[in-house]
This record gives structure tokens, C-alpha cells and sequence, in this order.
């Protein structure tokens, strides 16, 4: 996609002399700085203030709301304030791999949006690996925050570091199994290749596809909150136990690249569910335009993403805290095993059915919205039994 | 005069970062650096595999080298306690023998580079391995994948017998 693009314009003689490999190192370069700049670090820093509003309401108070219009420019605030502040590096660290630890976890979490599709044409690379591409690549973060959590030399730091090491290595047999799962319908690993396999209707996600790949949506789900060190397994930076774990030591700019790629990381669990299970980018074929169906699929996309993206805050604000021996237990003894049977399973299913059982997707699909309906019914419930004051304007 | 090719400059980059984190590796007087260094020596030989049309191999091995073994290399430095002082056992043999040992291999790699008779070919354009690899493990060579994984699963089991607390209280 890429490629064909700087073909013409190299063929228009937009980059007049220059060789033809550099124009494509400078269109790479551009693209890359297109996707960070445009939109990973702004969907970061709205998260970090989505966050803080949700949160706010959740737990009845108001929460940021003096910056900009109801508060929307606080993270720019934030990142201002932050940026401007001097940067200690404690006397007894190792002064080098401190200053290292936050760019290998950016790293990690940057390259990965190579493959993360926005829509049917917005890509910056369709890699033939992709899903496995983002799950390696996202694998750096650990290094990076075990880099970081014995440079500070500070307890706190090391034992935060050594629990995201033990915990991210974990969950990530489990989360990479069941992301095989879907593998195993599709026969590609490209992201691109994945959603077009699905349709737009909840009937043809792979969610719904047998009952396997709609338990295994669930233990991605899990698995995946587990690696993105999220409420309720994070323990890593847990506050009550280890100050602010590997992050305890940092501050200023540091502080910020550890915080963008934790809240950015909900993006990229968000994603990587939708374009899985959740059918990605695929949208009713409303109009002919080519441009118009590419803003339709990136909202859909986007939209989807970003409803997980929220319901992550709203486990963060409900759910407390695993301890460490729940933490293995839930992985090794109820996600492991579960994510082989699924494994199994959707690999005789596949094979029983090569193009899907229709009847089973169509009962799967009214199971799934009708689990929605009774959990929203038993909320509803108990909010009318406590007698609880709603206030729905989000503004107010 | 032939088109300007960034490949030899991406080459020589990805090489120089190999071997510079390679020396790391081994020369680092710090366990933890070695360990950082090493993963430099792993991403640099991706980006070589990437460089070979390898795109499977590169990928999995930043997945399984750098998200797996560094990981729980560096969790065993973190959980030792002084490894800075470590007792080298046998200080028999000094600088000199290895130096000695190292210049004759070195040599011994430079004539066979010289007087190998290379056979080269065109840089391949670069397409997905995946479906060749896999069809490849499941057909023709479905034997050797097979005993490979019982392999691996009798070192799993083997693992698990050796760190059994009751064994250890028996011995």
C-alpha cells in the first residue's frame, strides 16, 4: 500500500534525483511519524484524561475539569508540566541503563502499531506476520521494565520489575494461544487477512465462529489485561505494597514515556481483541466512495477499540487487586488448560466445518447479546435497589 | 553506474550493532550489562534474518530469544543475590591460551573465507515464508518436528521432576 504510493510519486518525480531506496526510507519515516504523532501519542494522552473523568464519576467525584472545555486539554497540561520538570536520577543507580530503560519500552510499544490496521486501506505495514509481529514486539516492554526496575537500585523498583517479568511471561503462553486459535480459522497471520475473513455483523466475528473461540475471547482478554499490567493484576506497580514499583525512582519526561505506553497499551489490547474476535475494521457497505468507506471503517475500528479501552477504566475502578499466588494460580491452572481445550477444539471444529456452522454462530450470537442484557437487567436492579442518585450527563 | 542501494548500508549497520553487543556480551564486567548487550546481539540477528528474506525466523526469534529467554534471564539475575562477586573456578588457564586459541580460529575463518568457493545469487524478493514452513513441518518433514516436540516435552517433564520439593528432602 505503502509502496505503491511512493511508486507513483517517485514515477511523478516528486523526489526528483533522489534514489529510489531513499524515498522509500523517507516515506517510512514520514508514515511512522504520521501514525506516532498523529495519532498514538494523542489517543495516550486522552486516555490518560478519559481515564481520570471516568474514574472521577465512578467513585462520585468531579475530577479534572479546569483545563480547556470540561477539562479535555488537561493532558497536554499534564505532559507540559512533566516535560518541564528536571529529571533526578538517584545517586546510587546506574545512571546508564536508567536513561535506557524508557526508550526500550517505548520502543516495544510504538513498533508495534506497524501492524495495527485502522482500516480497509490505512495500514502503515500489512505484514504477512502481523499478529505475531505485535505480540513479539510488545514482548520488549518487559525487558524495558525489568531494565528499569534494577537500574533504580531501590527494592521497590526491583521487586515491581521482577513481578511484571513473572507475570508478563506467564500470560503470555495463554494469550498466545488463544490469539492461535483464531490462526487457526483464518490460515494467515496478517491483521488485514484476519478482518477480511469476518463480516460486519456480530454473526460473522470470530467471537461467535464456536463456542471455543467465545470462551477464548474471553481468556485473551484476561491474558491480555494480565501483560498490560492492568487492574486487577497490577501488581507490578501495586501502590499499597511497592510505592509505584519499577516507576518508583522516575520523574519528569522518563516518568511520562512509562505512563504513554501504559496507557496506550489499552489501545493496542483493544485493538488486538477487535481484530480478531470483533470483526476489526469491517463495516456495511453504505457507500461507493472509497474515501468514505475508509473514514467509516476507521471510526468502526477505532470506536470498537476504544469500548474496551473504557471498559478496562471501569474494571480498574471496580475490581480490587489480585495477590501473587492468585495471579499463577489463575494463569497456570484455569487459562492454561482452558486455552489447550480451545485450541483442540477449534482445530476439530475447523475441521468438521471448514466454512463455519451457521447455526452455531446464530445461537452464539444471541447468547452473547443476551449475556449483555442480563448483566445491564441485574445493574439496573441493584442500582434501583440501592436507591443510587444517577446522574447520566457526563457533563454535569 | 548502477541504482544506489541502501541494502549494504542497512547491512553493515545491523552487523556492526550484532558484533558491537556481541563483544559486549562477552567482555562486560557487569552481568546485567551482558544481559542487556545480549539482547542488542538478538535483535541485531533478527534484523539480519529480516536482511535474508527470513521473515519467521526474525520474528520468532525477538519472540522466543528476546520475550522468553532474555526475560527470565535477566528475572534470575534480579533474584540472585551478589551475583557481582562471582568466584571464576578454575583460573587455570589465562589470557594468553585464550588469545592464542582465539587468533588461531580467527585465522582458521578468514582462509576458509577466502578460498571458499562462494555461490552466489540475486537477493530474493522478499515474500512470506509461513505457508512454505508450515507446509514443510506437516508433510515431508513431520518425523523430525515431531520428535523435536517430544524432545522439548521430556525436558519440560524433566524440569518439573528436578525442582519437586519432595525429591530434594528424599536426597
Amino acid at each position: 500500500m505503502l509502496q505503491t504510493f511512493l511508486d507513483s510519486l517517485i514515477a511523478d518525480g516528486t523526489f526528483g534525483a533522489i534514489p529510489r531506496d531513499v524515498a522509500y526510507a523517507i516515506g517510512m519515516v514520514a508514515a511512522g511519524a504520521a501514525v506516532v504523532f498523529g495519532f498514538v501519542l494523542n489517543i495516550s494522552g486522552v486516555t490518560t484524561f478519559v481515564e481520570r473523568r471516568v474514574w472521577a464519576r465512578i467513585q462520585s467525584r468531579v475530577g479534572p475539569n479546569r483545563v480547556g472545555p470540561q477539562g479535555i486539554l488537561q493532558w497536554l497540561a499534564d505532559g507540559l508540566k512533566l516535560l518541564m520538570k528536571e529529571e533526578a536520577i538517584p545517586y546510587a543507580a546506574d545512571a546508564t541503563l536508567f536513561k535506557l530503560a524508557p526508550f526500550v519500552v517505548t520502543i516495544g510499544f510504538i513498533t508495534a502499531f506497524v501492524a495495527i490496521p485502522f482500516s480497509s486501506a490505512l495500514i502503515v505495514a500489512d505484514l504477512n506476520l502481523g499478529i505475531l509481529y505485535i505480540t513479539s514486539m510488545t514482548s520488549l516492554v518487559v525487558v524495558g521494565i525489568m531494565i528499569a526496575g534494577w537500574a533504580s537500585n531501590n527494592k521497590w523498583a526491583l521487586i515491581g520489575g521482577i513481578r511484571a517479568a513473572a507475570q508478563i511471561v506467564s500470560y503470555e503462553i495463554p494469550a498466545a494461544l488463544s490469539i492461535f486459535t483464531v490462526i487457526l480459522i483464518t490460515g494467515t497471520l496478517s491483521t488485514q487477512g484476519i478482518i477480511q475473513q469476518q463480516g460486519w455483523g456480530p454473526w460473522d466475528w470470530f467471537i461467535f465462529h464456536s463456542p471455543f473461540t467465545f470462551i477464548g475471547f474471553f481468556v485473551t482478554f484476561v491474558a491480555l489485561l494480565a501483560e498490560g499490567n492492568r487492574t486487577p493484576f497490577d501488581l507490578p506497580e501495586a501502590e499499597s505494597e511497592l510505592v509505584a514499583g519499577f516507576v518508583t525512582e522516575y520523574s519528569g519526561a522518563r516518568y511520562l514515556f512509562f505512563f504513554l505506553v501504559e496507557w496506550g497499551n489499552l489501545y493496542i489490547i483493544g485493538a488486538i481483541l477487535v481484530t480478531l474476535f470483533l470483526g476489526g475494521w469491517q463495516a456495511p457497505h453504505i457507500t461507493d466512495s472509497v474515501v468514505g468507506m475508509n473514514i467509516l471503517q476507521a471510526l468502526t475500528f477505532i470506536v470498537k477499540s476504544y469500548l474496551f479501552v473504557i471498559l478496562m477504566m471501569w474494571i480498574r475502578a471496580t475490581l480490587p487487586r489480585v495477590r501473587v499466588d492468585q495471579l499463577m494460580t489463575t494463569c497456570w491452572k484455569y487459562l492454561l488448560p482452558i486455552s489447550f481445550v480451545n485450541f483442540m477444539g477449534t482445530a476439530l471444529w475447523v475441521m468438521i466445518w471448514p466454512q463455519g456452522f451457521r447455526f452455531a454462530e446464530i445461537v452464539l450470537t444471541a447468547m452473547g447479546f443476551g449475556l449483555v442484557g442480563y448483566f445491564l437487567y441485574r445493574v439496573a436492579f441493584h442500582l434501583r435497589r440501592s436507591g443510587a442518585q444517577i446522574t447520566l450527563s457526563p457533563l454535569s | 553506474m548502477t541504482e544506489f542501494s541502501m541494502f549494504p548500508v542497512v547491512f553493515y549497520l545491523l552487523a556492526t550493532i550484532t558484533v558491537v553487543s556481541a563483544i559486549g556480551v562477552a567482555l562486560s564486567a557487569n552481568i546485567f550489562y551482558s544481559a542487556i548487550a545480549l539482547m542488542g546481539t538478538l535483535v541485531g540477528a533478527a534484523g539480519l534474518y529480516v536482511m535474508l528474506a527470513a521473515d519467521f525466523v526474525a520474528v520468532v526469534q525477538i519472540f522466543v530469544y528476546v520475550g522468553g529467554i532474555l526475560v527470565l534471564t535477566l528475572f534470575a539475575i534480579n533474584l540472585t543475590s551478589r551475583i557481582g562477586d562471582v568466584s571464576v573456578s578454575n583460573r587455570a588457564m589465562g589470557r594468553f591460551p585464550a588469545f592464542l586459541v582465539l587468533a588461531i580460529a580467527c585465522g582458521a575463518m578468514v582462509r576458509a573465507v577466502q578460498t571458499a568457493n562462494w555461490n552466489l545469487v540475486d537477493v530474493p524478493e522478499p515474500t512470506s515464508t509461513i505457508e512454505t514452513l508450515g507446509n514443510g513441518f506437516l508433510t515431508e518433514y513431520i518425523l523430525p518436528f515431531e520428535l523435536a516436540s517430544l524432545v522439548l516435552l521430556s525436558a519440560l517433564v524433566g524440569a518439573v521432576v528436578l525442582s519437586r520439593k519432595e525429591l530434594k528432602d528424599e536426597a
